[in-house]
């Protein structure tokens, strides 16, 4: 689950990471009492979205007095704000953070993630801050610095040390440092984020080091021991679709095809996509009702499928596993008919009885075309969507 | 005969009492799979599909010479549960449990490793050597034994190709899931070490999907070993967005990382035969064995 800007500083704020100071505005009048709030002589306006890249869509900007503040703010407020990470459609901007400008000698990267290599939390930091971080990897990677956090323990200081004096910094500045990326670190245990991010790191021209951005992500599997984080999730950053399907405790990513896919399994559901995609028409969405997949999943699952006005087809495979074939076949005629399905249906069943499965499929006087085999259903998908086979 | 799992393996089902749990209990003793104890804390002394069950897997162990265990507790307890069967002297402990927290993995392997003990998953459908013994959840009438070992990241995909194997004529060694999760237990590689090793496995079946670097480090495995058997592969998710989650919580690219084209590429770079069509799996696999197939 990712947050927002102004909620990552907020915890970079209880965990003694310095943040300039800010607040939160919906209009622009609240912009500018902000602003008025604080000395100045700059302020900077940013857009709350979650996705990066903002300042070259036009979502941030740094002004010079209170009045500057809510013009900025009126533009930002209420835009949909396209960057390299919102896709086309881009995001509309509902929130924008108001922030004392800092004046800043260098910019540093710092980022506390999840390495799935190592198996533990890494520090990643680099003197090349406010780049896309993958861009220095992949070109110069002799300039990040990383270290491991031994599973259970907390960072030591050395290990922070390290990091900030390759960095080049001065050793008054490494000492402050070295306590910041420490508290970074234990954010992150603490609240299981698999990714903290500070991208820039500023090092101010008085010498000290102020979290200018902040990104975090934290482990959906572990919100539910962490009501204050939980309580951190925008609703409105998730497609409407999407959020539908959460509620229905259903597993569903919008995609821009028009073949739609219900599949049991997360694995089996991509490999679907990928046959729909070989047969020469395009999948709508990725959707797993689960590995044992029942009726009501089923139901809800068309639900889903069918609000999404470019679904012009489904396919649906299931493969039966524990959950007998008869039974499944059962659930998609029910839901089927519950649904009123107007499109075109491919249904690929296998596994248990799966005889008994065709035939209740067959009988149930619905439009369904039935398939055999993988192969055999991609083929009828092109046919129904006049994709090339 | 097989890896990891066989007739002679004495399973202790933790999580036994819960609805799962006792479901995939019954089908692992239809399966012939010796169930010779459950764990509950708090419900020792009751007997349920006639098997005990114990308040901990230490006793469990003393009292029935369980060596392998399968865990159905809920994501909160599950990485306790797993530290508990490894202290208690279990040597395979299979995670079935999904949503763990990646924290509380990161924990639990090194404490496994201490104890010398296997883990495989979580997020997992688990383990079955077919015609010997099943720990898991997968369906056990589409394996047939045989001698093709079967790795997956997935579980209904396992059960899809596994499925296409046999019906092509063929049958398996072992097939093991090794779970969804940005962290489980045993990897490709460790796999594959065994399988090379198993005198009855022939080939080998790679199922990979998008997220992580598994697949690439297999390949790089198989390419510096001179890997003995033939291996083939897949990998699901070649039209998958990019920063979008796929289900498992390890299916997913970041940035540049975890593409399923790439995972093709250094497959087919280590000599992996890579099978690209999923409803060809089976009938490429075995026709590439009967002609002849090396490692």
């Amino acid at each position: 689950m990712n947050v927002h800007e102004y909620q990552a500083k907020n915890l970079f704020k209880e965990f003694q990471i310095p943040v300039p100071q800010g607040g939160l505005a919906i209009t622009p009048r609240e912009a500018r009492s902000i602003a008025e709030s604080m000395p100045g002589p700059v302020w900077v306006v940013k857009a709350q979205i979650h996705a990066g890249g903002r300042g070259k869509g036009g979502g941030v900007k740094v002004v010079h007095s209170p009045a500057d503040v809510e013009t900025a703010a009126a533009q930002i407020l209420g835009m949909t704000l396209v960057t390299h990470q919102t896709g086309p459609q881009g995001k509309l901007v509902r929130k924008v953070w108001i922030e004392q400008g800092t004046e800043v000698s260098r910019e540093l990267y710092l980022a506390v993630v999840l390495d799935r290599g190592a198996e533990c939390l890494a520090v990643m930091a680099s003197p090349d801050g406010g780049m896309d971080i993958e861009e220095v990897a992949a070109k110069t990677p002799e300039r990040i610095f990383t270290t491991h956090v031994v599973p259970g323990q907390l960072l030591w200081p050395f290990q922070a040390r390290k990091l900030l004096f390759g960095c080049g910094l001065e050793p008054k500045q490494v000492l402050s440092g070295a306590a910041l990326i420490q508290n970074l670190v234990r954010l992150a245990w603490e609240k299981e984020a698999t990714l903290v991010e500070i991208n820039p790191l500023a090092l101010t021209t008085d010498g000290r080091l102020v979290a200018l951005d902040g990104k975090i992500n934290f482990d959906e599997s572990a919100l539910k021991r962490h009501n204050d984080i939980a309580a951190l999730e925008d609703p409105t950053e998730t497609d409407p679709l999407e959020r539908q399907a959460v509620d229905l405790g259903l597993n569903y990513i919008r995609l821009q095809g028009n073949v739609g896919t219900m599949v049991n399994g997360a694995g089996l559901a991509m490999a679907t996509m990928d046959v729909i995609k070989q047969a020469g028409a395009e999948p709508a969405n990725f959707l797993d009702v689960g590995g044992g997949a029942s009726e009501e999943m089923v139901t809800k699952g068309f639900e889903v499928i069918l609000s999404d006005p470019q679904v012009k087809a489904i396919l649906i495979n299931i493969f039966g596993g524990i959950l007998r074939c008869d039974t499944l076949a059962s659930g998609v005629v029910a839901a089927a008919k519950k649904v009123n399905l107007k499109v075109p249906l491919v249904v690929r069943l296998e596994g248990t009885n799966v005889e008994d499965g065709r035939r209740i499929l067959a009988e149930s006087g619905l439009n369904f075309e039935v398939a055999g085999s993988l192969s055999e259903a991609a083929a009828k998908i092109a046919q129904v969507t006049g994709g090339a086979q | 005969m097989s890896i990891l799992l066989n007739k002679d393996s004495r399973l202790v089902i933790q999580g036994m009492t819960g609805k799962e749990g006792l479901f995939h209990a019954e089908q692992m003793i239809e399966y012939g799979s010796q169930v010779v104890a459950g764990v509950t804390p708090g419900k020792a002394g009751q007997e349920v599909l006639g098997v005990p069950i114990f308040n901990t897997v230490a006793e469990a162990v003393i009292k029935t010479g369980a060596n392998v265990s399968v865990i159905f507790v809920p994501s909160m307890m599950a990485a306790d549960a797993a530290c508990e069967a490894a202290e208690a002297g279990i040597k395979l402990v299979v995670v079935i449990t999904e949503h763990i927290p990646v924290m509380d993995m990161i924990r639990v392997k090194p404490f496994l490793t201490a104890h010398k003990t296997y883990l495989i998953g979580p997020n997992c459908p688990g383990i079955i050597s077919p015609g010997q013994s099943k720990a898991g959840i997968m369906p056990g009438y589409i394996h047939q034994q045989g001698t093709i070992g079967v790795i997956s990241r997935s579980g209904t995909l396992t059960y899809e190709v596994v499925d296409q194997i046999s019906k092509a004529g063929m049958g398996q060694s072992t097939c093991i899931g090794i779970g969804g999760d940005p962290i489980v237990g045993l990897h490709f590689i460790d796999l594959l070490t065994f399988f090379a090793e198993d005198q009855d496995t022939e080939a080998v079946c790679l199922i990979g999907e998008i997220g992580g670097d598994a697949e690439e480090k297999a390949a790089a495995y198989i390419k510096e070993s001179h890997y003995p058997k033939p291996v083939f592969g897949f990998v699901a998710g070649l039209t998958a967005p990019p920063g979008k989650r796929m289900g498992h919580a390890g299916a997913i690219i970041s940035g540049s990382k975890g593409r399923a084209g790439d995972k093709i590429a250094a497959m087919e770079g280590a000599g992996i035969q890579v099978i690209k069509t999923l409803g060809e799996f089976g009938r490429q696999v075995t026709e590439s064995l009967k002609n002849g197939a090396k490692g």
